[in-house]
């Protein structure tokens, strides 16, 4: 195995373009280390992205934030900023294994990995963010959702690495929220994740909505019937009844040991249900 | 031994005190040396190849293409350890599980292992051996297993413990039966019968150090190994008799040891650690990775217990039955018997009966797991007491106190209690606030009964007095868990001694 | 082969080291430094023995790979006492019991000295949640609960 730790994008992408065998970007490692131990991957080749300048930084700027694909979900929630604008978001990424594997692990590398049950990735689809994805033959924006196409697999192209994820800036009377279900209380993985994203207008009414399930179908969800059953309203039971129907009506999910078809259902409209409130009240909604 | 009450109202200046532990310093700074912490001068890295099959036909092994790897110093299969066990089943049986010979029965068994220079250089070993498999029917499920027309795990298996023996071979290795009285007459005096099926899946131990050892073989016929275990006395004598040394020249020395809960009281890797390194003439060094430690050391047993219990309107029970089936993994164990013998130990029974039937499966060799087979036999049993004491009315606690059993009673595995705790230990619960206090939302309270016995194992104990003075205390018994700090504290009481 | 020479800081000291591109940081510190404090339990990222904190960050060392430790700073169990003078979390787990079989015990200070410098008065679930990826088997949890509360206390100058 050829470990590389590049210090430029282009070296990277070269790097992993040229490559013979089997390549991977290692931001965090908390997957990659995994299936290495476990004999699941043999890489050719390992390149190191935490060497290159920026990938590293969460970035401001008047159009909202860059997230570098090597910043460690860790230094996500030191990230005042970040919390204040993205909380759903933030609380995803922060919901990822234990604080050592906070230390560890990335928000790209999460998307990247392409799980049905990753956690930050229902935040992020929900957010609406972009992935800044750099290639062989330039740079290239792809909403998030287009990234993952099945579980264990992207839409990332050879030599491509995710640089960065981006999140726009926010109008007024916006929030998001993360919820998930788990059978421990810690350090476990999603049987249901669920992500709500919204914009209130002045009147406190429901302007737009985003609502994501996570781990309850092959990649995460976006039901758009849940974010209409909301719209226009201020959450009364009715439309927060509506949305969890649509929510379990949504759901593909599968029947194992850690939930079986019908609680995954359940819980999603549940879960759904209480993060459209918290992010509600987020958005400064009564 | 029975519970001496003559202590009971003694005061101790040593004993009951809490000093930091002995090994509290080494622990908290990292310099406690675990399984995995010991090396040793020119000492190999072992790896096993375990089967990818719950049950199969080993038809050939070719460790050519391994043995050939520039740095492999030994390989080794079932044909390097040959059989010394001279017709004893229970040796045969571990000396099976720690390498296959003729079949692979379960996920995880091993099959070859190798001795290398470094890591690397035995996984690349490992994956260059060839193992050519024919792929068996499987079971797996205890209650599957005892079905007529199941997959046998051994075809030679014959129920023990039934008179005539049976004709046919099944899965079930053994029958034991425990009780007295007359359970059918019995539950006719009964108001009330309560009968329900439980089943447990197994569970591992689940310590947090896997099991490592370190074994050197020397030219001249002894050997050492630095071992995590529970009972290093019992892993040299099994070990011993596995590999034809004499007990004297196979020194074992028990490392810190991260956790045992039972499983480490039986032998796993360390005959194959000891085979490798008399093949490669070298210390090997042999850790068993997590995947493993769950693929391949003992879990507790799965179980599926039928249980049967009536008592009269005013809270006496007048019979109670258990069927016991308890997975043994491939080999036969007396899981399924101390289930037996532990269901309705707690209480006072005119009638009872407890049939334990070990059931062969294949998953791996089960192992002790504290208490070793008594929970599982106490859930069933107290699950069905509580539903018992419900449907008759009373407070479950009340209903137990009725029935404990008491200086005198006959146990239902047979001996006669002396004097016996369970009855006061009751009444204390009971008559403890925690027992009253109010509930909050999704909040419940229950208790339950358990019965476990103490059994010993070699040791041995040296006292020195030093020139200075002080005393020194040597005790061949594993540390698991705080036994340097008690026994010195023991010690030093009895020497009119401080603990300093 | 394919051996990378690897120069990081441990403990404060200079350390240079060759190994295997595949080892990971948690494979050079026991087999190639000697440094065996930190225990392999499960080689996942799921126990947490094999903690270490690497430029401020607490990570396990079994998922970071050796190479990754070039020019980092790396702290580990053996340098958490100051020569014969405990740390205060040390001597708080000696003083509460907070360990029996002791094997998961350094990854356990390694991930409590952590939490205390980022955050020197932990609630009991903060301390919970901060500790929830080391697993104890012997404990349940609690005494280690309260060493690291009473630790914080002392740090303090309580």
């Amino acid at each position: 195995m050829h470990y590389e730790r590049p210090s430029s994008l282009k070296d990277a992408t070269r790097l992993l373009a040229g490559a013979k065998g089997r390549a991977y970007v290692l931001a965090g490692g908390s997957d990659l280390l995994v299936r290495m131990k476990g004999g699941f991957i043999e890489p050719e080749l390992v390149v190191d992205i935490k060497a290159i300048k920026g990938l590293g930084d969460i970035r401001k700027s008047g159009k909202g934030f860059s997230i570098g694909a090597a910043v460690p979900c860790a230094a996500i929630g030191e990230s005042a900023a970040l919390k204040k604008a993205w909380p759903g978001v933030v609380e995803a990424a922060n919901l990822i294994g234990s604080k050592q594997i906070q230390g560890r692990c990335t928000i790209a590398g999460n998307l990247c990995n392409a799980s049905p049950a990753a956690d930050s990735v229902p935040a992020l689809v929900a957010a609406g963010a972009n992935a800044v994805i750099a290639g062989p033959k330039g740079k290239r924006t792809i909403a998030v959702d287009k990234v993952v196409k099945a579980p264990g697999s992207t839409s990332l192209r050879k030599g491509e690495i995710v640089e960065a994820i981006v999140l726009d800036k926010r109008p007024p009377r916006s929030a998001d929220a993360y919820l998930r279900f788990i059978p421990r209380t810690e350090m476990d993985i999603a049987v249901v994740g669920a992500a709500v994203n919204l914009t209130l207008d002045s009147k406190g009414m429901v302007k737009s909505a985003r609502i994501v399930l996570g781990a309850v179908a092959p990649t995460a969800i976006l039901v758009p019937r849940a974010a209409k059953a909301i719209i226009g309203t201020k959450l009364d039971e009715a439309a927060l009844d509506r949305l969890a129907e649509a929510c379990s009506a949504a759901c593909k999910p599968i029947d194992d040991k850690r939930g079986t078809i019908e609680f995954r259902k359940k819980v999603a409209g549940v879960l759904a249900r209480r993060a459209a409130g918290i992010a509600y009240k987020r958005a400064g909604g009564k | 031994m029975n519970f001496d009450a003559s202590f009971a109202a003694k005061k101790f200046d040593s004993v009951g005190t809490r000093p930091v532990r002995p090994d509290g310093v080494d622990k908290v700074t990292g310099r406690a040396r675990y399984g995995a912490d010991f090396n040793m001068p020119g000492q190999l890295v072992g790896a096993i190849l375990r089967s990818p099959h719950a049950h199969a036909k080993i038809k050939k092994i070719d460790v050519s293409k391994a043995a050939k790897l520039k740095g492999v110093k030994a390989v080794i299969t079932a044909a390097d350890m040959p059989d010394l066990t001279d017709g004893n089943s229970d040796l045969y049986d571990i000396l099976d599980n720690c390498m296959a010979r003729d079949k692979a029965l379960y996920d995880g068994h091993a099959v070859a292992a190798v001795a290398a220079v470094d890591a690397h250089t035995a996984r690349e070993a490992l994956k260059r051996i060839k193992v050519s498999y024919q792929v068996l029917p499987h079971v797996t499920d205890v209650d599957q297993a005892v079905k007529p027309g199941a997959p046998l795990v051994h075809k030679d298996t014959f129920t023990a413990g039934i008179d005539p023996r049976p004709a046919k071979p099944s899965n079930v290795a053994k029958r034991s039966e425990y009780g007295h009285g007359d359970v059918d007459k019995g539950f006719k005096q009964a108001d009330i019968i309560v009968e329900r099926n439980y089943r447990t899946e197994q569970t591992h131990q689940g310590y947090i150090e896997p099991h490592a050892c370190v074994a050197s073989v020397n030219a001249d016929g002894t050997a050492d190994m630095w071992v995590c275990t529970q009972g290093h006395f019992v892993f040299r004598q099994t070990c011993a008799d596995l590999l034809g040394f004499d007990v004297s020249k196979l020194r074992v020395t028990s490392s810190e040891i991260g956790g045992g809960f039972g499983g480490k009281t039986h032998v796993w890797i360390e005959p194959v650690a000891l085979a490798l390194s008399r093949k490669a003439g070298r210390p090997v060094k042999l850790v068993m990775p997590r995947e493993d430690v769950f693929r391949a050391s003992g879990p507790t047993s799965a179980t599926s217990i039928d249980v049967r219990i009536g008592a009269r309107k005013d809270g006496t029970i007048t019979a109670a039955q258990a069927d016991l089936r308890y997975s043994c993994g491939p080999y036969q164990g007396m899981w399924a018997e101390l289930g037996a013998m532990t269901s309705f130990a707690c209480y006072d029974l005119e009638n009872v009966k407890s049939v334990g039937h070990e059931v062969l499966v294949n998953r791996p060799k089960s192992a002790a797991y504290r208490a070793p087979s008594a929970p599982m036999a106490a859930f069933a049993v107290e699950s069905a007491v509580d539903e018992l004491a419900h449907q008759i009315g009373m407070d479950p606690v009340e209903f137990r106190i009725k029935n404990a059993a008491k200086q005198g009673t006959k146990s239902s595995y047979g001996p006669v209690y002396g004097p016996i705790g369970i009855g006061p230990t009751l009444e204390a619960a009971r008559d403890h606030p925690h027992m009253k206090a109010r509930l909050g939302q999704n909040q419940g309270r229950g208790m339950a009964c358990g019965f476990w016995f103490n059994f010993g194992g070699q040791t041995c104990t040296d006292l020195n007095i030093g020139l200075d003075g002080t005393v020194t205390l040597a005790v061949g018994t594993v540390d698991v868990g705080g036994a340097r700090a008690s026994l010195s504290l023991v010690a030093a009481e009895e020497l009119g001694i401080s603990y300093d | 082969m394919t051996a990378i020479a690897v120069s990081t800081t441990i403990n404060g000291d200079d350390v240079d080291v060759l190994c295997r591109t595949d080892e990971t940081l948690l494979d050079v510190l026991r087999d190639r430094l000697g440094l065996t404090g930190s225990k392999e339990g499960c080689g996942t990222g799921d126990c947490g023995a094999c903690s270490v904190i690497v430029d401020g960050r607490l990570v396990c060392a079994c998922l970071v790979l050796g190479a990754e430790a070039e020019g980092r700073h790396i702290e580990t169990i053996e340098g958490m006492a100051n020569g014969d003078e405990l740390h205060p979390l040390q001597s708080s787990f000696l003083e509460h019991a907070a360990l029996q079989c002791g094997v998961c015990t350094p990854g356990f200070l390694i991930a409590a000295k952590d939490l205390l410098e980022k955050n020197p008065e932990p609630s009991e679930e903060e301390i919970r949640f901060a500790l929830a990826g080391n697993l104890c088997r012997c404990t349940g949890y609690d005494k280690i609960v309260r060493a690291v509360q009473d630790a914080a206390r002392v740090m303090k100058g309580g």
